[in-house]
């Protein structure tokens, strides 16, 4: 994975985990945990959508995108489980770092970019449930370049 | 500690082994006794870090417990290692708790068995329970004087099913449980929509088994274990399991079965369970291995 392969904040987040060691890992993982916000109601409410639910995701991971003025996505999530910390970790780190972010830049983010922050220790079905937020939110990216390639197309 | 102490809100629920479950209440009476050590385990590597029980150690799956190269877990070195890291003799009284209604808990457990230290319990409730109940947490972590630990070599043999073994069972009519999620069973899903790395080449179950979602064992809303009545209802009523039987659990990698494993071999007492920790990711990615879907 090189950082090209990245956008540019989320290309940051990588470098800074580039050589610490487990504990210190934890404890950045942690401060981002620390920063989670929910999804507000205006955007979402329980019983959120299935459509919504991040496939495989033990922490009960919800994904939601709202579309900013200028094209870009907004991103908000919500963890049911009140123990998820790894994924409030990571829906603070895509939120921070996709979130008005060129829609080919999310789509184009190289998936790898999750192992390169919470190392190689992830239990198959944490990288997974993990993964599959960014899969929502790339998914999200790609439906609307694709739309936007059919309207361009039509007119 | 009477390290076969039972206490009168477990008896209550009719398991056949209460002695392995401990309370909250019973814990917090007991943090610092120095006969008895608590592992943490949890399948959230963040939880142990962000605070735990006062005097708790954190056992982990991928760098405590499993051979850093070979899909196997640690040797008796390893093992007898990791005891001494910790602090444990032979006589020491391990709780296990942690994260998702102790499914990891259980599985360090069953890995503890594998070397035999029988003194070991549950917190019945893990992790979720004792927060829920606003219990002392601390980010300190407690080192403890290294001990000489002597280990049996693992038995894999007892506890533990491996692929032919699981083969010659299942052509046997053997009782297997897949306690996977009910898509997982059918073959519906492998893995995650869009996503390349399946894990697994072909979905499925084993031909017989039957599907028991591994948490529905426990009480989502405090994560302890259902008594005995409610889970003789799911195992014995629904897939009509029974005390004598011979029974082989899976999952995908042998995690989530070491939750029923445990169940089945402590709470309802059955004699004869083992774990295929292969699991999906060894049966549905071998060659010619009969599969069933649906």
């Amino acid at each position: 994975m090189s950082a090209a392969s990245l956008p540019p904040r989320l290309a940051d987040v990588v470098a800074d985990f580039e050589f610490v060691d487990r504990g210190l890992r934890a404890e950045m993982l942690i401060e981002y945990a620390d920063r989670f916000v929910e999804v507000a109601e205006s955007v979402a409410s329980r019983p959120y959508p299935e459509a919504n639910r991040t496939p495989r995701c033990e922490s009960e991971a919800f994904v939601f995108v709202t579309d900013r003025p200028d094209g870009t996505l907004q991103l908000h999530f919500a963890v049911e489980n009140p123990q998820g910390l790894s994924a409030k970790a990571w829906a603070v780190i895509l939120d921070e770092t996709l979130s008005g972010e060129a829609l080919d830049r999310v789509a184009a983010a190289d998936p790898q970019a999750l192992y390169a922050i919470f190392g190689r220790d992830l239990s198959m079905g944490k990288g997974q449930g993990l993964m599959g937020m960014l899969d929502m939110v790339q998914h999200a990216a790609r439906q609307r370049l694709a739309a936007r390639a059919g309207g361009a197309e039509r007119s | 500690m009477a390290s076969t102490q039972i206490l009168p809100d477990i008896q209550a629920r009719g398991y056949a082994r209460p002695e392995v479950l401990v309370t909250t209440d019973w814990l917090v009476d007991h943090l610092g006794d120095p006969d008895l050590r608590i592992i943490e385990s949890n399948e959230d590597l963040l939880l142990y870090p962000s605070g735990h029980i006062p005097g708790a150690v954190q056992v982990d799956w991928t760098a405590d417990l499993n051979d850093p190269v070979r899909r196997d877990y640690l040797d008796r070195a390893g093992f007898e290692r990791l005891m001494s890291r910790i602090g444990v003799t032979r006589e020491t009284t391990v709780v296990f708790y942690g994260d998702k209604n102790n499914w990891w808990a259980t599985y360090a457990f069953w890995v503890f068995q594998l070397f035999g230290h029988t003194q070991a319990r549950v917190l019945d409730g893990g992790r979720l329970k004792w927060e829920q109940e606003k219990r002392p947490m601390t980010r300190d972590v407690p080192a403890f004087a290294a001990t000489q630990y002597t280990a049996p070599e693992r038995d894999d043999q007892t506890l533990r099913a491996f692929r032919d073994q699981v083969l010659a069972h299942m052509r046997a009519g053997g009782k297997l449980v897949d306690v996977r999620s009910p898509q997982e069973f059918s073959g519906e899903r492998t893995h995650m929509a869009e996503y390349p790395q399946e894990g697994v080449l072909r979905g499925g179950h084993i031909p017989g088994a039957k599907s028991v979602p591994w948490a529905r064992a426990a009480n989502p809303e405090n994560g302890t274990f259902k008594d005995a009545a409610a889970l003789r209802a799911i195992y014995e009523g629904e897939i009509g399991l029974s005390t004598g039987d011979d029974v082989v659990a899976y999952c995908r990698i042998g995690e989530r079965s070491s939750h029923t494993w445990f169940v089945l071999t402590y709470l309802l007492g059955y004699p004869k369970v083992r774990n295929y920790d292969g699991s999906w990711t060894e049966w549905g990615n071998s060659v010619g291995l009969p599969i069933e879907r649906g």
